[in-house]
């Protein structure tokens, strides 16, 4: 085989591995890759979306991966591109998503001189990636791809970040290409331990009130139906994390709600009054636990987890299974007794009707009054019944869609989890309509949230993507000044927004939109927006003084969980 | 069950092995930086196998801590082989160097072929105005010279980090072994993952 340039050499690895879509956004470093592009998306064989911020192409390619099941692919220019994707970068790895993110960089005979346009995203990269790599010779590219590649979808997934030089781009190379290599310094699927396993088994037949907390792990392996049978065969009540969602229905008669700050409140009351904790594919975030020195007292804990580092870091375990969750749970599973625990899951429905009463309810169906944010999630759960692909931003406004939306596949809610990112909404949703159409993506966004990166509604009529924005509009940022309500004496420092037209906006870009203020408007709104054929933006005036509950509050523990 | 002792600091070293990458230190010391920990002494240099290279970090605080930022050091890529020790658990050294004026070496009542005898130092150089002292020990020991040299004008003083060896028997041979098992393991389950799709 000949030689081929080196921007070819990129182009090549990524239909190696499989890719026909990638993000991005070009600039100077980066033209002899995008030149390389060229012919493969004129002959239809790479799709290019092209954001209209490097922030938001990044955001856009972790949801493509979060929906495909495939690695997400962006490719930013050196210097003010790299930096503006940065946090997409750590949005990304935060939530465990694998990504390789592609940056250029100024030519190598320039590197460290402070060149137009040069920034070194291999040293900012470190703290934020699961593996960073510089190339500057284009003989390097095709092994460093594959490592990439390789690395960023195994074991526990994350995000690689790739920065190629200027000249490793133009100069020539030969192309071989070996995927998956084996690295000795990186085995991700741990070696199973039958007697590990075993003595996993007996803990969980021994317990009387136990109680499993599903992550996000659970759907990174693939193991939803593994998980379900488990849990179903030894009849053991579930709290899923914000990450964990869809793993199983919302609705699955051991499910008991989402944990968490602002989860249910029978999982948080009741997490202290298990006697084991079977945490599957999760890391015990500070958003779950509350005050560790309070956190499950009574409880035993065990910890199935791929990622070694994770295990003994929040939570300290009694006994930990350091595996991949789908190999782990077909040695755990045949090995369970079956049971029903019956009257443990019982005791966790006089706090749903409590928490229904007192906070659901009025969440969803007021009957008067101002539009709470909850009303707009609960009747499109209705109308989509429960199978949208569900995007959030940040804030009130994700909790209330985490809380409301009754999810029934996996992976079909994305949001921003680990990093909490606002602005993170309306390119994920935009990644979720390229990634698939035959689910409707319905993103719900504050206003605040939604101006972090409203630019990428060009991306949208660009890309003719179905996209149906809700904005939950309370012109304030909610979550903050719920807080200053809570707990700075209603002193609502610089939460008020004065907002534009959103309606005006969206017939700016040619996207149909409404605005809602009167609860007699809102189905037929919502109809108007399912039944339309293309994008459509929602602009719902909602209560500003609304408070997501119940409420874990800072230092508290999961059982002083509040209902108002 | 929360089972967090609340433990006093104490001294570790820590040895990390890595492939030959560049930005290899970069990445290992960021996990220090994360958690706002102090490195006391860093050094580094090729193993007894060639492209594998040996960090001896020595740095203090809690047990809890150290297992915590050791197994983030180890879940690195390229990272082949973290560990922490106690002090009871490495033989280690460090090397300084007292670089000392002439000008006050006969005005002393003890005499500098005195102090080097006692300390087992020897002199690596002399020049014109100054001799260079060498001596090779632990911390305190290299310290305690310091301080006798002291009134004879230290022009200046280096000390490097500590060179360590662990008594513990699992030698890198063995682990590299171990770690070879682990990825051809790791690519059966990765298989079985790949075929085995719901």
């Amino acid at each position: 085989m000949g030689k081929i340039l080196g921007s070819q050499a990129v182009v090549k690895s990524l239909l190696e591995e499989g890719l026909d879509t990638v993000f991005g956004y070009p600039g100077g470093a980066v033209i002899p890759l995008y030149d390389s592009l060229f012919d493969y998306i004129n002959e239809g064989k790479i799709r290019h979306v092209l954001a209209r911020h490097e922030q938001a192409a990044a955001h856009e390619a972790q949801a493509y991966a979060q929906i495909t099941g495939k690695v997400g692919v962006c490719i930013v220019t050196s210097g003010p591109g790299a930096t503006n994707a940065i946090t997409g970068i750590a949005n990304a790895n935060m939530d465990s998503v694998p990504m390789v993110v592609i940056t250029g960089q100024v030519g190598s005979t320039f590197l460290g001189t402070d060149a137009f346009q040069e920034t070194d995203v291999f040293g900012l990269s470190m703290p934020i990636a699961k593996w960073s790599c510089q190339i500057t010779r284009p003989g390097d590219i095709a092994d460093s791809f594959a490592k990439a590649f390789y690395i960023a979808v195994s074991g526990r997934p994350g995000v690689v970040v790739i920065e190629i030089t200027k000249d490793a781009l133009t100069h020539e190379t030969e192309f071989h290409y070996k995927k998956a290599p084996v690295l000795r310094s990186y085995a991700p699927y741990p070696e199973i331990d039958q007697e590990n396993i075993a003595a996993a088994a007996e803990m969980i037949n021994n317990a009387k009130r136990p109680l499993a907390l599903i992550g996000h792990g659970v759907l990174i392996a693939r193991a939803e139906k593994a998980v379900r049978e488990m849990l179903e065969k030894a009849g053991i009540p579930f709290g899923m994390t914000l990450m964990g969602l869809t793993a199983l229905p919302s609705d699955h008669p051991l499910c008991i709600g989402m944990l968490g700050m602002h989860g249910s409140y029978a999982s948080n009351k009741l997490t202290n009054e298990a006697d084991l904790i079977i945490a599957i594919g999760m890391r015990f975030s500070d958003r779950v636990t509350g005050r560790l020195s309070g956190y499950a007292k009574k409880a035993k804990v065990l910890h199935i987890e791929i990622d070694k580092s994770e295990i003994d870091k929040n939570v300290e375990t009694d006994l930990a299974v350091h595996a991949d969750l789908k190999t782990a749970l077909s040695y755990l599973t045949p090995m369970l007794e079956k049971k029903s625990n019956k009257q443990w899951r019982a005791e966790f429905d006089k706090f749903y009707k409590m928490e229904y009463e007192q906070v659901i309810r009025h969440d969803t169906q007021p009957g008067e009054g101002i539009i709470q944010p909850g009303e707009p999630v609960d009747i499109i759960s209705r109308k989509t019944k429960g199978e949208a692909i569900v995007v959030t931003d940040v804030g009130q406004n994700q909790m209330v869609a985490a809380r409301y939306y009754k999810f029934k596949t996996p992976n079909t809610f994305l949001t921003s989890g680990g990093l909490g990112t606002m602005g993170f909404g309306l390119p994920a949703a935009v990644g979720a309509a390229v990634a698939q159409s035959q689910k409707p993506v319905i993103l719900f966004t504050g206003d605040g949230g939604f101006q972090m990166n409203e630019q990428e509604l060009g991306t949208i009529i660009q890309e003719h993507l179905p996209v149906k924005i809700v904005i939950l509009n309370n012109s304030v940022l909610g979550m903050v000044r719920q807080w200053q309500t809570m707990f700075n004496g209603g002193r609502h420092s610089a939460t008020n927004l004065i907002n534009p037209d959103f309606v005006t906006l969206a017939a700016a870009y040619g996207i149909k939109a409404r605005k809602v203020a009167d609860r007699a408007g809102l189905d037929p709104a919502i109809d108007e927006m399912l039944d339309l054929d293309g994008p459509y933006l929602l602009d719902i005036e909602v209560d500003k003084d609304m408070k997501v509950m119940p409420f874990i509050a800072p230092g508290s523990t999961v059982d002083e969980v509040k209902l108002c | 069950m929360n089972k967090t002792i609340d433990e006093e600091p104490r001294q570790y070293t820590v040895t990390v092995f890595t492939e030959d990458k560049v930005g290899m230190l970069n990445r290992i010391t960021i996990v220090f930086t994360r958690r706002h920990l102090n490195i006391d002494s860093l050094t580094t240099s090729e193993s007894e196998i060639k492209g594998i290279f040996r960090y001896t970090i020595v740095t203090k605080c809690t047990h809890s801590l150290i297992k915590k930022v050791v197994d983030q050091i180890e879940k690195l890529t390229e990272v082949l082989r973290a560990c922490y020790y106690e002090e009871d658990d490495v033989i280690a050294q460090e090397i300084a160097l007292y670089k000392i004026s002439t000008r006050n070496l006969t005005k002393r009542d003890k005499s500098m072929e005195d102090i080097i005898r006692e300390y087992n130092a020897r002199i690596l150089d002399i020049e014109d105005g100054f001799i260079v002292i060498e001596k090779t020990g632990f911390k305190r020991e290299t310290q305690k010279l310091f301080e006798q040299l002291k009134p004879y004008g230290i022009l200046q003083f280096a000390r490097s980090g500590r060179v360590a060896v662990t008594k513990p028997i699992e030698e890198l041979t063995d682990y590299l072994e171990a770690l070879a098992q682990a990825a051809r393991t790791s690519n059966k389950i990765r298989n079985w993952k790949l075929t085995n799709v719901d």
